[in-house]
């Protein structure tokens, strides 16, 4: 088995003129579609199918894994610039980036989401790489009681996003977590909370909520305190990234991406929970805790390193063992069968070349959108002196487009816009939206998952506890709570101490 | 000027899609026979197929693989996805276009169980059934370290402690399910008591059974094929009348004593309220599209039996299904 001189030999196959090209049209949509609100990769690649009827299986697929990663770097930039996450894994981005945009910091912002994003695809390619059948056997370990033990590491760490009221926060999630449970019941087949409104029944997607809670209640709130003529000054630096700055960036980047591939590559896992344990563990071990909330580099760099490194991992299981676990992932497994390739555990074996080609064009799509991304941090940020109302009526037509090209219907739109007026009274109200969001991807996880584990127990609970991955998951739960409670006093009883020398 | 830029980005996947919808429209090979008769009943007016479901799934799958073999025949044609709730929301906004016969919506039997396990407002008694076209049979699989390993046994856990086998399969109310119901009631047990698990997806499924949690895994034969080639899971009955092609040693539920058979069809409807004539024509292009290389090829490609049906018998057939979906569903409790 030697992976190396089969991806150079993937790498002498993509390395021509017409795959590289193709590759660059594919980061370039990319890009694209990740910085639209509502337009996502899973749509734009079924939008592009039929075109590469006429296209060479290899040119087809490494546009798609380009317009793939794209998206993931996409996301990140209107999440830093306009508080508008792009993707819905680009929403934890908003808390810290935006506020460093705020501060006059965005293009320091950008350039290290851009630079996490290629340290973490990279380091994610290289996993797929060379241990992507020992990381599909642990994902495959991963069943109903697991994902339980998993979702309350997600929860307990949560409190970290929750803001400075922890009664707000908590309020927050559970709207989200209300939000969550709307349309039918997986389990049962019972619609839940659709009021017989058929749009309903398949619940409300979460791009539209993130999109009505981040930018229309956004849009909303310069409307109600008019403050639409304000602008805010882009560079205060004149250097994007400072070394201090790249100095707390770069261990950020490497955790987040610790999270990120072996999470993106569970079944049930997504791109957004590692962003969340990201942030939580960049708060908690962060030497400048007082900044998050005000525009802590290390809270981008973190989740934008983790939501790449989890779509690298997405495709571990997709190329060894055929198992789609992302929408996109689903439809690229579908451009895969209209070549009458058959992704699964023969696809290396029988697809080799075409697969290690795909793998090598990966590495040669994160450097494109390397180069494309970084030297636009700066033009980007400029967008900022743009006065608000411009920005917010171009976010608001782009997020109704995005929405209505989602969803199809009118009901869509009513709710995106009931969503922003919820958003805005929780503004007003100073309870901050993000726990909203979090609670809506974790809670339909968390109980469909409790219930699949207790219909195979029959009912049982000690199933929860049950195999050596949800006891060690299980432990962490207890030490991420232990250390909730002790590590704020020891943390002050250092403050006294530093104050006591001081005064010394 | 950084405006404009932005602008220009934005717009990219627009224009690309209208570049590559002229090129699709340019390279149209010239209309055929069959394709002139259908121009009629379209009125110059483009043909539009609902896929009732998100992008990658079989409908989806189904409907652009019409749309590749419509493409020899009537040249463009437009798919675009309504998913949600087992085709029902796709459902409830199709027969909207009452009498419009440039409209059709790919169908099966999973959107027949959603009807009844939804209680959905409308059924495919509210459309034009045209064809079925495809079937996929069903699989059932345990994990390749099972203690089970033959249906003998699976009917014998079955028969004793109904609820002790857990089954993973797809949505509730889908094929895998109505699948379950009809293997519980054969070997004489409450339909109702099954331990059903319901995934979205395929993947989730799997992974599911993988893990060594479920008993049995219930699953469509095209999704489970490279798994069981693999040897992660092994196949112990499958739920089609003969013996399939693909699995020649996997013998089928009837041979096994289980009086059962299940085929998760899918096939395509046009709204209600279009005249005979225009049903006629629809039929005989549909028809016509089975024939295209492309779609021999779709079918190969995807594991999927040839089960084209029209007309009277295929309305027939629906009713059938429905009345025997109805039925299973009320006895499992979701009906």
């Amino acid at each position: 088995m030697d992976s190396f001189g089969l991806l150079l030999d993937g790498f002498a196959a993509a390395v021509t003129p017409e795959h590289l090209l193709w590759a660059l049209i594919g980061v370039t949509i990319g890009t694209a579609v990740g910085v639209l609100p509502g337009v996502g990769p899973a749509l734009t690649v079924a939008l592009l199918l039929p075109i590469t009827f006429r296209l060479t299986p290899e040119s087809a697929l490494i546009m798609f894994a380009g317009i793939y990663y794209g998206g993931m770097y996409g996301g990140s930039t209107t999440a830093i610039l306009l508080n508008t996450p792009g993707e819905s894994a680009a929403m934890i981005t908003t808390l810290e980036g935006n506020k460093m945009a705020r501060a006059g910091r965005a293009a320091a912002a950008l350039a290290t989401a851009a630079l996490g994003s290629f340290v973490a695809a990279t380091i994610g390619t290289v996993a797929l790489t060379f241990v992507a059948p020992l990381v599909a056997d642990f994902a495959t370990s991963f069943g109903p009681p697991e994902y339980v033990a998993l979702m309350a590491v997600a929860f307990v760490t949560v409190s970290a996003l929750l803001g400075r009221s922890l009664l707000k926060g908590v309020a927050s999630l559970l709207v989200g977590v209300t939000i969550g449970l709307i349309g039918i019941d997986s389990q049962t087949g019972q619609p839940r909370l659709t009021f017989g409104v058929d749009a309903l029944l398949d619940g409300i997607d979460v791009v539209i909520v993130v999109i009505a809670l981040f930018a229309l209640s956004e849009a909303f709130g310069h409307l109600v305190t008019g403050t639409g003529g304000t602008t805010v000054q882009p560079l205060r630096e004149r250097a994007v990234m400072s070394r201090s700055d790249l100095r707390r960036s770069w261990p950020a980047w490497l955790r987040g991406t610790a999270f990120g591939f072996p999470i993106g590559a569970l079944p049930a896992g997504g791109a957004e929970v590692p962003t969340f344990l990201s942030y939580a563990t960049e708060k908690k071990l962060s030497k400048h805790p007082e900044e998050f909330g005000h525009g802590a580099i290390e809270g981008v760099a973190g989740p934008e390193a983790a939501n790449n490194a989890a779509a690298a991992g997405v495709l571990v299981p997709l190329l060894t063992i055929g198992l789609p676990t992302s929408a996109t992932a689903a439809v690229i497994l579908t451009a895969f069968q209209s070549y009458g390739l058959q992704p699964g555990p023969q696809l290396f074996s029988e697809s080799g070349p075409l697969v290690w080609t795909l793998i090598a064009s990966l590495y040669i799509g994160n450097i494109m959108l390397l180069v494309l991304n970084l030297p636009l941090a700066k033009v980007w940020a400029r967008l900022l002196t743009i006065p608000a109302y411009g920005i917010y009526a171009g976010v608001l037509v782009f997020a109704t487009l995005g929405t209505f090209a989602a969803g199809g219907t009118t009901v869509d739109l009513l709710v995106l816009v009931g969503l922003g007026l919820l958003g805005l009274l929780m503004r007003q109200g100073g309870i901050p939206v993000a726990p909203a969001v979090v609670g809506l991807i974790l809670g339909p996880i968390a109980e469909q998952q409790l219930r699949r584990a207790l219909t195979l127990s029959e009912g049982d609970p000690s199933i929860l506890f049950s195999g050596a991955i949800t006891i060690v998951l299980w432990v962490v739960v207890g030490i991420a709570l232990v250390a909730s409670i002790v590590l704020p006093v020891l943390r002050r009883r250092r403050d006294r101490e530093t104050a006591r020398t001081l005064a010394d | 000027m950084e405006h404009a830029r932005r602008r220009a980005r934005q717009w990219l996947p627009a224009a690309v899609a209208v570049l590559a919808t002229v090129a699709i429209v340019v390279t149209a090979p010239d209309e055929s026979h069959a394709g002139s008769t259908a121009r009629d009943v379209l009125d110059d007016q483009q043909l539009r197929i609902m896929a009732p479901a998100s992008p990658g799934g079989g409908w989806d799958q189904t409907s652009r693989e019409m749309q590749a073999g419509l493409r020899e025949l009537i040249g463009r044609t437009e798919v675009y996805n309504v998913s949600g709730a087992g085709g029902t929301i796709g459902l409830s906004q199709f027969v909207r276009f009452d009498g419009d016969p440039t409209q059709l919506m790919a169908t099966g039997l999973i959107m027949v169980g959603a009807v009844v396990a939804n209680n959905a407002e409308h059924s495919l008694n509210d459309t034009t059934p045209l064809a079925r076209l495809t079937t996929d049979y069903q699989v059932i699989v345990v994990p390749a370290d099972s203690e089970l390993t033959d249906m003998a046994g699976l009917s014998e856990a079955m028969r004793t402690d109904l609820p002790a086998v857990s089954i993973a399969g797809g949505s509730a109310g889908g094929a895998e399910h109505i699948l379950a119901g009809l293997m519980a009631k054969a070997v004489g047990a409450d339909p109702a008591r099954v331990s059903y698990v319901a995934h979205s997806g395929g993947g989730e499924m799997l992974s599911t059974l993988l893990s060594g949690r479920s008993t049995i895994a219930i699953s469509g034969l095209s999704e489970i094929l490279p798994q069981i080639e693999a040897g992660s899971v092994r196949a112990l009955a499958v739920s089609s009348p003969d013996r399939l092609d693909a699995l020649p040693d996997v013998p089928t539920l009837r041979e096994t004593g289980m009086d059962v058979e299940l085929q998760n069809w899918r096939g395509v409807v046009a709204p209600a309220g279009i005249s005979d004539e225009q049903e006629r024509v629809l039929e005989e292009l549909i028809l016509d599209m089975t024939e295209t290389e492309s779609w021999r090829n779709a079918l190969e490609a995807r594991g999927w039996g040839d089960a084209t049906l029209a007309g009277e018998e295929f309305e027939d057939f629906v009713r059938s299904e429905q009345d025997r979906v109805a039925q299973v569903l009320a006895e499992i409790g979701l009906g």
